[in-house]
């Protein structure tokens, strides 16, 4: 069973309904047993990082986060602002504190100049950096769907791939388990469906 | 216009819903049936279309449900980005949209009626999922003027102004609509466009007038639009999302490939 985190942030069902459209059941949850239960965690997200983060904690859910996630080194997959959350720090609307799982702090997409639009929205090429198993299948620069003002924009050792919009960002993080991806692949078609297929397909062994 | 680098230009069909079928009119008026809307997301998404923009203009409640039930549907079974807009009011229905699967939502009269919704909305959501609509109509003295409750009424605001209020309050993007041109098929009014574009550091949405593919790319090259948004051609001529990025990508413009 696969559990989708509900922390009151943005759109759920569309992940849900996408783990199904690839055969495996997924709930949607904020409760602690059903983290303790999964056999693999997806963090979605839409919305601003201190909210977030106000939102996992006051669920009482950072903490079971990372003692299933990096303990337990259940398999786990942040995608968009879950992505961000997964940093040391945010800056947005303030200066918040993540989750401290990978290295990097998540900044304001304004380094490219004045006239640059922000948010960074549309399909955009992901530049693969390291092999990852979430990049089966899929060509170098392929292009996904992304909509977002903020990202990591240093690029650490845990980065696969990246994206460059007036400055080069974070596009996906691997590091053992914890898969990440800025990019939303529930909404990228074939393309994007195939790299959640790849997260929903690991086993013990490929980690 | 700035390059933008390998960020793909975005093909938007857009689908007028009036109770719960797809119509089309001609600026804003004469609206005939154009069918089932969640067929013709299927088709878009199979098309590789980049988004989809579904906007709502029946003027009764009762529709509302029905609604619901076709976002819903369109999530379950497309998997490609949505904005949903009309009739939206407060931040409940805003977060009513992306529960049911959109990425974004649209407001258009009650952001102008009550602009601290856009700010609400963006505090609470984020600014990349609040998009303004901006419909706009040229006057007799050869103005521009946005037009709310479905191009009825004046408001006396210049569509530059408004753009950049709005961005000011959290806007994350415009969706631009002349009513003029709107259902006409003689291309976007490129004057409009490019004013609007040229003033704001956030994307603006070209929309109303398309006939041709042609149309299309000059939204993006005399425009300077960072997408483009049409529906008569998609609905009433052989030009399908395919040959619009067949034609653009000729015309040297950045498109996702077909395949």
């Amino acid at each position: 069973m696969i559990t989708i985190v509900d922390y009151g942030m943005g759109n759920l069902r569309s992940v849900q309904k996408a783990v199904e459209y690839l055969n495996e059941d997924a709930e949607i949850s904020n409760k602690k047993e059903s983290l303790e239960n999964a056999d693999k965690i997806i963090l979605p997200g839409v919305g601003a990082f201190g909210q977030a983060m106000d939102n996992l904690t006051s669920l009482g859910l950072t903490d079971v986060l990372t003692k299933e996630v990096v303990k337990k080194k259940k398999p786990f997959l942040g995608i968009c602002l879950g992505m961000q959350l997964i940093f040391d720090k945010g800056h947005e609307m303030g200066e918040f504190r993540g989750l401290g799982w990978v290295p990097g702090e998540v900044t304001k997409m304004d380094k490219g100049g004045e006239d640059l639009k922000i948010p960074h929205v549309g399909w955009d090429e992901v530049k693969i950096v390291k092999e990852s198993p979430l990049f089966k299948g899929t060509k170098d620069k392929t292009a996904f769907y992304f909509v977002h003002s903020y990202a990591v924009q240093e690029i650490g050792a845990d980065v696969s791939g990246t994206c460059e919009y007036g400055t080069e960002f974070v596009a996906v993080v691997q590091k053992e388990n914890i898969f990440a991806t800025q990019f939303h692949p529930e909404k990228s078609q074939k393309d994007g469906l195939k790299v959640l297929k790849n997260f929903l397909e690991l086993r013990d062994e490929s980690l | 216009m700035r390059n933008a680098g390998t960020l793909k230009i975005r093909i938007i069909p857009i689908l007028l819903l009036k109770e719960n079928r797809c119509v089309k009119g001609k600026q804003f008026k004469d609206f005939i049936d154009t069918g089932n809307p969640t067929t013709a997301a299927k088709v878009y998404d199979s098309q590789k279309a980049d988004e989809l923009i579904f906007i709502d203009i029946s003027r009764d409640r009762e529709h509302r449900k029905k609604l619901y039930e076709i976002i819903l549907q369109t999530a379950e079974e497309c998997f490609m980005p949505f904005t949903v807009g009309g009739g939206i009011v407060d931040v409940e229905e805003i977060r009513k949209f992306l529960e049911l699967g959109a990425d974004k939502v649209s407001i258009n009269t009650a952001a102008v009626e009550n602009p601290n919704l856009i700010k609400e909305g963006a505090e609470r959501f984020g600014s990349q999922c609040v998009v303004v609509a901006i419909d706009v109509k040229k006057t007799e003295s050869g103005k521009y003027e946005v037009y709310t409750r479905n191009g009825i009424k004046p408001t006396g605001l210049d569509p530059v102004d408004w753009a950049k209020e709005a961005k000011a309050l959290g806007a994350g993007e415009i969706l631009l609509t002349s009513i003029d041109k709107e259902g006409m098929r003689t291309g976007y009014d490129l004057e409009l466009t490019a004013k609007v574009a040229d003033a704001l550091n956030i994307p603006v949405i070209a929309n109303g007038g398309v006939g041709t593919t042609q149309d299309l790319a000059e939204g993006i090259k005399l425009g300077h639009a960072s997408a483009v948004a049409a529906s008569s051609i998609y609905h009433f001529t052989d030009q399908s999302t395919i040959k619009a990025r067949g034609h653009m990508k000729e015309a040297g413009l950045n498109v996702r490939p077909q395949w």
